[in-house]
């Protein structure tokens, strides 16, 4: 079993990010604010694997995107190993990316289709000028060999490997500079049912072996229930609730999470049968114009006047499992 | 809709005005002086001073440039006395080395322009669609590999060469226009037929040119839209083969041809010099080739720069219009 | 109950530079009305060929079918891969209909949802475009698009992916078609929205009493809404059984590999994931053999390399169970014992 210290790696405090929007087609210019992230706080801790879960267009990408500083927040914190980057510019953030990697969704868009594997994981060598002891050609091939590929195809282009050999890939590439958090956005969901177990097992292991944290930013709330120690559930750009796997798997507080829950189906057919499962009605309201209150409301079974004047905020209902909403499940 | 129509016009006035500005400082910064080459070498000062007064040169290039716009509006006198002369509105300004008001020569010009615009762009549009949708409908047989020669000719053949070729091996030698009558204005409303013999082959010699890279396009656009999931569905609905083609792949394939062809068109109002050259066509072409090169008539020269701008702005315009009509995802949200 | 559809050793093949992709190879299965027929299989297996091999939606020139499916109409029975293709069309959107992956790109982005319902409905019904207008309106309601009078001149672009797929759900069920093909219906759907498509298309398929077919990666959705199942793999169907077969019983190797590798959200284990290793292989290059062989741990069992050599043929095991593996069903349950 693998430890989880107390120390904390990342921290996000009331985060937020808004992008602005001319959506709305040429004859209707209105200028909008996309409100992606809205006030989002919660932390990962050394060696833990963190589950950022919703559905699309609830921000979870930008929250890892803006985390990594591919985007910079509009306001809030972002804290990583001690030191609040949130102003950081390019240049300040230069030796910090070193510890900070990303592992993208699609394997096949991810990856130069002109580079060789070699010169594909070798990258972060040149940009951070480092030359590691062993040499490089060794070091790379210690790589490969790490992600289960075969340290021989280090001059293979990536067209000659298949999807989970591409997504092995972009997780030695992200490797190769001993990073202590890796943000994996959708890492795979691109991939088929088969390869997808393989690819989870690959980034356990790697934990295991290196003591690694990770964000595991996916819709699938199976894989992000298999893989993490806690997780965050988040609805249009807010946190919903967030908590220990178990607890939150097992216990949901919050009817969006309770909803989610029962909407995925399950590979048990007895299960299904007698399964209760809530529908929740409608669609997702647009990001570019939530609901006023709790952002949950229009869809929430259990909504009351208070839930569209007043935004619930996020409170700690029994230890360590918060949740945003005024009437909570038992 | 009504209001982004309001705006974009006023966007392209404004557009228009600055261009309008630029031409003048332009022609301000040059170091020819208009004045000094209205008489010979043994030009006393004085003279040149007069005849820089009656350009109306004598002021700054600000008073020069509110005064033209002034006379767009209200019309225009030029010089004083016996010479005097005004231009109505809109009033381009007075070419002193043609004697005449520039609106004149331009609207002697624009028909035959505009006649050779107009037919090289219904003809070009003819003959490159068609041939692309038949090359995309044929994709690798014969007709496929015929038009990307023709594409590869057309794209090639520059119009001087083009144009010499169709003037010398079919017009002489057959001898279907006489040479008297190449590039005599006939009046399309009272001798149609006077005036396809005039413009026929001048049109077809710059549709040559549009029609294979529209050829080019419209074929790759045709088999990139075969592809789209919704021609898909649509066949799964049960159309007949012709009815998807018809309805549904031609309607989004040829959506982007009307953004190119509407600019193109207007790029050409401005006027076709080549094919005007050698067809010999009193055209906005020509007009501003001799307002440049011999005369350097600084009023003509600004007015047909200005023509051409304002027809590729307007045209933008159209263009955009257009769009929404047929692309209901620009239209309101 | 007689099946409506019936495929009899279908095979669908792409000529390409590099050879021959056999996409799918030599499978039958067959659905009956009011039944839904769950194709499993991941990417490249066939299962989406296949069928759209039975609506006739492969470029001709460019596929290889042979085969039949059989399509037992009321007017008698005919083979949609054998019929002249103004025949096959005149059946598609009438008595078969498919809905596609991606609800996003299937609808014409420059016609209203209305124009595009109703020409499917003026293909087949004698009629003005104000009735088909009025059915449109009818359909919209009926697949629960609220305020179906004023969306129906809406544009594909101002509905949201559910909404989208619902309109696609209305289109191809306007002429009461007898059955609906949906590929991969929700794959593109977030999870809350899957539930309530798939939902609709139970709904439907009560009210129209269709066949349906379901094709899907997702073994959840499987066991949500399927009667019966078909595992395929490489081309070939490994496995075919009711529902509860596959989940309670699977013996075909590959099946099994595939129902240990996914984690489960209503069951919190923390073990490792069983995993199938290596990839599946290329169309153009299948082992002889099984197809599976190169990446089933059960393999090694089987005495003298059969499964290198004898292709399996899908064989009865028990009452609406088939199974395509050397290895019979005590064996297999008492290797999957070991494993677990």
């Amino acid at each position: 079993m693998r430890s989880i210290s107390s120390e904390v790696i990342l921290e996000a405090r009331n985060l937020t990010k808004y992008f602005k929007s001319t959506a709305g087609g040429a004859f209707n210019r209105q200028k909008g604010v996309v409100k992606a992230v809205d006030d989002v706080t919660f932390e990962v801790h050394k060696g833990e694997t963190v589950g950022l879960v919703g559905e699309s267009g609830c921000g979870k990408t930008t929250v890892g995107r803006t985390l990594v500083k591919l985007y910079d927040p509009t306001s809030g914190d972002i804290i990583f190993q001690g030191e609040n980057i949130s102003k950081f510019n390019r240049k300040k953030m230069k030796p910090l990316r070193s510890k900070l990697q990303m592992i993208f969704q699609d394997p096949y868009s991810s990856l130069n289709p002109r580079h060789t594997v070699g010169t594909i994981v070798e990258s972060g060598f040149d940009i951070h000028g480092v030359t590691p002891a062993q040499g490089r050609k060794q070091a790379v091939q210690e790589l490969l060999e790490l992600v289960g590929l075969n340290p021989e195809h280090i001059n293979r282009f990536p067209h000659e490997f298949s999807g989970g050999q591409r997504q092995r890939i972009g997780i030695a590439r992200a490797l190769a500079l001993k990073p202590s958090l890796i943000i994996a956005d959708e890492p795979v969901s691109a991939l088929d049912v088969s390869i997808q177990a393989q690819v989870v097992n690959l980034l356990d292991d790697l934990q295991r072996e290196l003591g690694l944290s990770y964000l595991f930013v996916a819709h699938d709330l199976s894989v992000v229930q298999h893989i993490s120690d806690r997780v965050v559930v988040m609805y249009l750009g807010k946190i919903m609730e967030q908590a220990a796997t178990e607890e939150l798997f097992t216990k949901p507080r919050h009817p969006y999470t309770k909803a989610l829950l029962s909407a995925v189906p399950v590979p048990d057919p007895k299960v299904e049968r007698t399964r209760e499962r809530i529908i929740l009605k409608g669609d997702l309201p647009s990001p570019m114009n939530p609901p006023s209150g709790c952002v949950f409301n229009t869809r929430c079974w259990k909504a009351q006047e208070k839930c569209r004047v007043e935004v619930p905020a996020l409170y700690e209902i029994s230890p360590k499992h918060q949740i945003a909403c005024h009437f909570p499940e038992n | 809709m009504l209001k982004y129509i309001g705006r974009r016009v006023a966007y392209t006035l404004a557009i228009l005005v600055l261009i309008s500005l630029v031409v003048y400082l332009i022609f301000d910064v040059l170091p020819m002086d208009p004045a000094r080459l209205t008489c010979g070498k043994t030009c006393r000062p004085d003279v040149v001073e007069a005849n820089r007064h009656r350009l109306g040169l004598d002021v700054s290039v600000w008073q020069q440039w509110w005064r033209f716009i002034v006379g767009l509006f209200k019309g225009r006198d030029y010089a004083e006395g016996v010479a005097a002369f005004h231009c109505p509105a809109p009033s381009f300004g007075y070419s002193f080395n043609r004697h005449e008001c520039v609106s004149k020569l331009i609207g002697q010009a624009f028909p035959v322009t505009f006649s050779l615009a107009l037919g090289a762009f219904v003809m070009w549009l003819a003959l490159g669609v068609s041939l692309g949708v038949w090359a995309a409908r044929n994709k690798g047989k014969f007709v496929d590999r015929a038009s990307t020669t023709f594409v590869l000719v057309g794209t090639s053949l520059p119009t001087f060469i083009s144009g010499i070729l169709i003037l010398l091996f079919i017009v002489v030698k057959f001898n279907l226009v006489s040479p008297i009558d190449l590039g005599k204005w006939h009046n399309p409303f009272t001798d149609p037929f006077g005036w396809i013999k005039t413009f026929f082959f001048p049109c077809l010699t710059l549709a040559l040119a549009y029609a294979a890279s529209y050829t080019r396009f419209t074929r790759s656009n045709v088999i990139e839209t075969t592809a789209e999931d919704f021609i898909r569905t649509a066949k799964a609905k049960g159309l007949s083969a012709r009815t998807i083609m018809r309805k549904h792949t031609l309607r989004a394939a040829l959506a982007p041809i009307v953004t190119i062809a509407g600019l193109d068109f207007a790029g050409l109002l401005g006027g076709a010099i080549i094919t005007e050259g050698i067809f010999n066509l009193p055209g906005l072409g020509r007009l501003s080739i001799r307002a440049v090169l011999q005369d350097y008539d600084l009023p003509v020269i600004v007015a047909t720069t200005l023509l051409a701008a304002a027809f590729v702005v307007f045209m933008n315009l159209i263009v955009d219009i257009l769009y929404a009509f047929i692309d209901p995802r620009v239209r309101v949200a | 109950m007689s099946a409506f559809l019936e495929v009899q050793n279908l095979s669908v093949s792409f000529p390409t530079e590099d050879g021959l992709v056999k996409a799918t190879n030599d499978i039958s299965y067959s659905v009956n009305l009011g039944e839904t027929l769950a194709i499993v299989g991941e990417s490249g297996s066939g299962k989406s060929v296949t069928n759209l091999a039975v609506m006739g939606l492969h470029n001709p020139a460019k596929t290889e079918i042979s085969g039949k499916a059989i399509l037992n109409l009321p007017s008698g029975p005919i083979d949609v891969i054998s019929a002249p293709e103004e025949e096959v069309r005149k059946l598609r959107g009438s008595a078969m209909s498919m809905i596609f992956q991606d609800p996003m790109s299937s609808l014409h982005p420059y016609y209203s949802v209305g124009d595009q319902i109703s020409e499917a409905w003026l293909l087949y019904n004698k009629g003005d475009k104000k009735a088909a207008r009025n059915r449109s309106i009818e359909m919209l309601d009926l697949v629960g698009i609220p305020d179906p009078h004023k969306r129906v001149d809406e544009f594909p672009h101002q509905f949201s992916g559910g909404m989208r797929q619902r309109v696609m759900i209305a289109m191809a069920l306007i002429n009461n078609p007898k059955l609906l093909i949906a590929d991969e219906p929700t794959t593109a759907l977030d999870v809350t929205v899957q539930s309530q498509i798939l939902q609709l298309i139970r709904d439907m398929q009560k009210e129209f009493n269709m066949a349906v077919i379901l094709i899907t990666h997702d073994l959840g959705v499987v066991a949500q809404v399927a009667n019966r199942v078909c595992v395929m793999y490489a081309g070939k169907i490994v496995e075919e059984s009711t529902i509860d077969d596959i989940f309670y019983d699977s013996t075909h190797p590959y099946s099994i590999g595939l129902l240990a590798s996914i984690p489960r959200v209503d069951k919190y284990h923390g073990e490792r994931l069983k995993v199938i290793s290596g990839q599946p292989p290329s169309l153009i290059n299948l082992p002889s053999g099984c197809s599976f062989q190169p990446r089933c741990e059960f393999a090694k069992y089987v005495p003298g390399n059969k499964c290198g050599i004898e292709t399996p043929s899908l064989s009865q095991i028990s009452t609406n169970h088939k199974v395509s593996c050397h290895l019979d069903k005590t064996q297999v349950q008492q290797l999957k014992k070991q494993a677990m």
